[in-house]
């Protein structure tokens, strides 16, 4: 059987989220240039993109449904299904490699009880790789939102993780 | 750290900061210290075709990793035309493993940039320069952003800069992550917001590039040498360096060594220097086994080619590229092929999935890989990977993601074969 989400019809975005993404579309030629900013806005309100907000989007740049959900199946740090309140990245390129992000990685995955790539069951985190966050000569590292954290040692770790709680 | 004394004739670049690299140079500081005073100079008494020409001249080399000429890549920007917009777009989506110098630049110097992107933007006769900015660089963000309006401030951006009949906008444009974007097509469908697929050359983006319009694209350290190459003259600036490519670069060695870091050296000087007098060579206990000089797309060395300068020509003549001088040090303890295994999957991730020998062949790598670090690697394993370089190499593939990808296993299996033979099945103890 084809299953078929419905889409909610009340959802709306908010006037913040309107006014922000109207804002950006004079700094470019063409509205579509807005999209992945448009999606980041209403990410940063809403913690991710649900298809009601493709939608949303699209009918407010005037851009095709299939070209913004293109743009949001594409790019990293948009999410198309619902995260952690926390994002934690840590860096798996060569250096944080070579400085043993595993180790971190490990640990992370442990304490939270998850794997790479899911979120923690009480919601408060979503654990994800990211590529070289150039800060290779402090290395290991961990972006938490959008705080940065250098040569990020095993013990340091179960603290880190209280004071985002 | 070596004690070096930084003065605005020697390092260009990063001499505002002094000894404390932890600070930011905001608009009086960096007034006082002349800055915009190129800008002024240029503004008021010089033609964009001369400025052109200056940069030609000084034969100022792209510093993103391919290390064109930056005057020539000016130079293919058509006759301007009334009415028809032009761009500049600054790329700062700086990604690339083991580099760290475009963010150490917009954080610290940031109105070096903006002086670079207002030289630049009047040379090329552009009014909008956006800065394409990589989405995790957050600080870097909020630095700039306060940069940008402190410039507009003293209506060093605007309209009638320096009373000229100049006008100039900077835009941030911030991205939401993909390593293809730092491709210059592909960075411009992205800036366009769509899927960061490279296009077709030619055309160029000179002739047809953001939204078909004519369009430069430069690195944001290739940008902050443009003001000191115009207050300092052409001759200076060739003398910085100790070698044919000229100025200074800042250059890295990241990896376990001593002290890992960041500075701003002439060309020319040798990858020996750079780890012993700068990172203070490798930590207690491990010797140096393999290095990168300049991102994970660049082929490895071996420490027999430490005597190499770092630049351009040199580099490529021991096989590998300069890429973006932030070298990378492998030492004893780690067989190659997990490092190699490492990058692997690094690039196979950030393929764009456009072509496929690119989109198929670097997984095909990865498992390859995967399966020689088990030890569990049939016989013609090797072959296999050797062949896979070969498909994936230069003219095989749409950009150059793919062939910069398989430097670094060509190079590994070329000076470190027993690395890999050791994962073979039938050499398991
Ligand atoms: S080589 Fe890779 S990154 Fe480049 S176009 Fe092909 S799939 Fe995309
Ligand atoms: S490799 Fe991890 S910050 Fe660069």
């Amino acid at each position: 059987m084809i299953k078929v989400n419905l889409l909610n019809s009340n959802f709306r975005l908010n006037s913040l989220e309107k006014n922000k993404i109207k804002n950006q579309i004079k700094y470019y030629e063409d509205s579509r240039s807005v999209s992945i900013e448009a999606l980041k806005i209403v990410q940063k309100e809403r913690g991710w993109i649900c298809d009601e907000a493709i939608f949303a989007i699209s009918k407010l740049l005037g851009v095709s449904v299939v070209d913004i959900e293109s743009v949001a199946t594409f790019y990293n740090q948009i999410f198309r299904q619902p995260v952690g309140k926390n994002i934690i990245r840590y860096c798996d390129s060569i250096v944080c490699f070579i400085n043993g992000y595993k180790d971190i990685q490990m640990l992370l995955e442990n304490i939270l009880a998850i794997k790479t790539g899911e979120t923690t069951q009480d919601g408060m985190f979503t654990l994800l790789p990211t590529c070289c966050l150039g800060n290779c000569d402090q290395s290991p590292v961990l972006m938490i939102n959008d705080d940065m954290h250098f040569c990020v040692t095993p013990k340091l770790i179960p603290n880190l993780l209280d004071s985002y709680k | 750290m070596k004690k070096i004394l930084c003065t605005s004739e020697t390092h260009p670049l990063t001499w505002w900061l002094g000894d404390n690299h932890n600070n930011t140079i905001w608009i009086t500081e960096y007034r006082n210290k002349n800055g915009y005073k190129a800008a002024e100079k240029v503004c008021k008494n010089f033609n964009p075709i001369d400025v052109i020409n200056i940069v030609k001249d000084s034969k100022l080399k792209g510093r993103g990793g391919a290390g064109f000429l930056t005057g020539n890549k000016w130079s293919l920007m058509p006759q301007y035309e009334k009415g028809v917009n032009r761009y500049l777009i600054c790329n700062a989506d700086e990604m690339e493993p083991g580099t760290y110098k475009d963010k150490f630049l917009m954080e610290h110097i940031p109105h070096q940039l903006i002086e670079g992107l207002l030289i630049s933007s009047f040379a090329l006769q552009v009014s909008r320069a956006y800065i394409f900015l990589r989405g995790e660089y957050v600080q870097a963000e909020k630095i700039l952003n306060r940069a940008i309006s402190e410039a507009k401030e003293l209506g060093f951006l605007g309209k009638n800069i320096f009373g000229s009949k100049f006008t100039l906008d900077i835009v941030i444009h911030s991205g939401a992550g993909r390593y293809i974007c730092g491709e210059e097509t592909a960075l411009i469908n992205s800036l366009e917001g769509k899927r960061a697929n490279p296009r077709y050359k030619p055309p160029f983006p000179a002739m047809v590039g953001l939204w078909g319009k004519p369009t430069c694209v430069n690195n944001v350290e290739t940008l902050s040498n443009i003001p000191s190459i115009i207050l300092n003259g052409v001759n200076w600036y060739k003398n910085l360096s100790k070698s044919n490519d000229t100025g200074t670069k800042l250059m890295g060695f990241s990896g376990r060594v001593k002290c890992p870091g960041l500075w701003e050296l002439p060309f020319g000087i040798t990858a020996n220097e750079l780890l012993h007098n700068y990172a203070q060579g490798m930590k207690k206990g491990l010797t140096l086994k393999a290095w990168l000089p300049g991102g994970a797309g660049t082929g490895f060395l071996t420490p027999e080619h430490l005597n190499v300068t770092m630049e351009f020509s040199s580099i490529s003549n021991v096989g590998s590229r300069l890429g973006t001088g932030l070298a990378m040090a492998i030492d004893n303890t780690f067989s190659m092929v997990s490092i190699v295994l490492n990058l692997e999957k690094f690039f196979s991730r950030e393929s764009c999935g456009l072509c496929t020998p690119c989109r198929d062949g670097l997984p095909w790598t990865v498992k390859i890989l995967k399966m020689l670090e088990k030890k569990r690697g049939h016989e013609n394993y090797i072959t296999l990977l050797e062949e896979l370089c070969n498909q994936l190499n230069t003219g095989r593939t749409f950009c150059a993601h793919a062939p910069g990808a398989v430097a670094p296993i060509k190079s590994a299996i070329k000076y470190f074969r027993s690395d890999f033979e050791a994962g073979l099945l039938k050499n398991k103890l």
